[in-house]
């Protein structure tokens, strides 16, 4: 492998760092032959680096081509019907996609608050101990096997639909809006709840046994020591399904909700576009991505405080 | 009526008998040191003194009064009796203060202000006062054992357990938490250690106990157990530490 030859050759295939990692490859053959095998190899190293340069930017060159390609293709349809400048530049239209978008971010942010503390108090539940505990833990168990198992789309009509339908005591007159965070909340809850029960679960019993030997009970252990660990441990598959709750918020429009989605598709019908699509997708877009970020650097800082150079 | 008092413990994880009758007293004041090879079950009588593991037979008094089988607060009988592990386990999200004061605060409804100045005063005596709004995992293990030994003397037990508590320390580092114990010992702390440091427990103890196969095989003053052993087991034992350099 003195040489990379194989690797160059594919590289090839990738102008136009490919020629480098070429010709970097035959000057180490070269060498290889006269005998300076220390030069060769790091002639070898060179075309090794330079082919995978050459993948890297060969990819995102023909990535861009072909996003192009697919713009222009078929007298500009695509770019015409997803990207129809006339929509993209229209300030009414945003303000009224904003609107609706206001809405999914009212009911992801209440229902992300709820789920953060129902799903904890889920896994603990799950998580309790002894046999006088047992029915309580099964009580969990059954409810995240059931709204796990639910796609969220049923969830959000049985809920939303049928709970105003049987006129059920308090939440038969909820708005649409209310049933859309308690089905999100629902479905949600027991996702992250097996999140928060995997991370209670890997703080070594060790930690345990130092707090109940000090004379902790053990809800002060769970409460001090456990799950403030624990849920340090989960941020990030945390963060994971809460953006995965932001984005099924779309979902909601199912109800009738004036949301980002069935104002995106009034929008289409009236101008014979799917370009407020695309508008809904650069606002879920600009939640998600900063969040994102933001949490990484949150991670980031907190293992700086408390972790020492590993 | 020894402060604490062992009759006839037995121990079993699964088919495996740990302890298989275990007969000890411990006098107030006392230094105990059990020792004898890894699996003999030294950590396992520590645990089951406080209650991190139950017994299966026999029966543990301290202070005249039962803490095993049925019936009994654990939590109470934890607040008198201190463990410190091998392995240190403080807590990593906390700050050492906090590792320091939370029990107290929490089991003993001390103040904050009240828990911090003990734990500061807890801090001189060990020299680490400047690393009290430090992180545990930025301490050297030396320094994080001394404050895991605090922490458990911040509830002011009445008897401290100390479960081979240099055993995952780099040699250099031994010392300084030795001399804490040694200091300890001087205090008239009621202490039981198991330990693998032969010349420390040669040094410090009331009583040597080798327990062998889950039983205690020898006990006694430390110098008929290290010089004079009486028994076969003992013998080969502390011959093989001598030969390895260890007393």
């Amino acid at each position: 492998m003195l040489t990379y030859r194989k690797a160059a050759t594919i590289a090839l295939l990738f102008p136009p760092a490919g020629v480098p990692a070429m010709v970097h490859s035959i000057r180490a053959s070269r060498l290889a032959r006269e005998g300076e095998i220390e030069s060769a190899r790091h002639e070898g190293e060179r075309a090794r680096d330079w082919s995978w340069y050459a993948v890297g930017i060969g990819l995102s060159v023909y990535s861009v081509a072909f996003l192009t390609w697919l713009l222009l293709a078929n007298n500009h349809a695509v770019a015409r019907v997803f990207f129809g400048w006339a929509t993209l530049t229209d300030g009414a239209a945003w303000k009224s996609m904003l609107k609706g978008f206001w809405i999914n971010v009212q009911v992801f942010v209440i229902a992300e608050i709820i789920v953060l503390v129902w799903a904890l108090v889920v896994a603990v539940m799950r998580l309790l101990p002894g046999p006088a505990c047992r029915p309580i833990r099964f009580l969990a168990t059954v409810y995240v096997d059931v709204f796990r198992g639910v796609p969220s789309l049923l969830v959000i009509y049985i809920v939303g639909l049928g709970l105003a339908q049987a006129n059920v005591p308090i939440v038969g007159d909820f708005s649409d809006i209310q049933y859309a965070i308690i089905a999100l909340s629902l479905t949600y809850g027991a996702y992250v709840s097996e999140v928060y029960r995997a991370g209670i679960e890997s703080v070594h019993w060790s930690q345990t046994a130092a707090a109940r030997s000090l004379g902790l009970t053990y809800s002060q252990t769970m409460r001090h020591v456990v799950v403030p660990q624990a849920v340090r441990r989960v941020i990030p598959p945390l963060l994971n399904d809460f953006i995965g709750l932001q984005k099924d918020t779309a979902l909601i429009s199912v109800l009738g909700v004036l949301d980002v989605v069935n104002r995106a598709r009034f929008i289409n019908n009236s101008r014979g576009t799917l370009a407020a699509y695309s508008m809904a997708a650069i606002l879920f877009l600009l939640v998600t991505i900063p969040f994102t970020r933001w949490l990484d650097g949150l991670i980031r800082r907190q293992q700086a405080k408390t972790l020492a150079g590993r | 009526m020894a402060f604490l008092e062992l009759r006839d413990v037995h121990k079993r994880f699964g088919s495996n008998e740990v302890l298989r009758g275990i007969n000890l007293d411990v006098e107030l004041h006392q230094v105990v040191c059990l020792i004898g090879a890894s699996g003999s079950g030294k950590s396992t009588l520590l645990r089951c003194i406080n209650q991190l593991e139950t017994i299966d037979g026999g029966e543990i008094r301290l202070g005249g009064d039962r803490v095993s089988g049925r019936g009994i607060d654990v939590d109470v009988l934890r607040r008198e009796v201190g463990i410190v592990f091998q392995s240190f386990n403080l807590f990593p999200h906390q700050t050492v203060l906090k590792n320091i004061t939370l029990a107290p605060v929490k089991v003993l409804g001390f103040t904050k202000e009240l828990a911090e100045e003990r734990g500061i005063a807890l801090l001189k005596r060990i020299g680490l006062e400047e690393k009290a709004k430090e992180y545990p995992d930025r301490l050297s293990g030396g320094q994080q054992q001394r404050v895991a030994i605090v922490r458990a003397l911040a509830m002011e037990p009445r008897l401290l357990l100390l479960d081979e508590i240099t055993s995952a320390l780099d040699p250099e580092l031994v010392g300084e938490v030795l001399n804490i114990v040694r200091d300890l010992a001087k205090d008239g702390m009621t202490m039981m250690l198991a330990t693998h440091e032969m010349g420390f427990a040669k040094e410090v103890s009331s009583k040597v106990c080798f327990l062998h196969e889950g039983v205690i095989h020898e006990e006694g003053p430390p110098e008929q157990i290290f010089e004079h052993p009486q028994q076969d087991r003992t013998k080969a034992f502390v011959q093989r530490i001598i030969e390895a350099g260890r007393l």
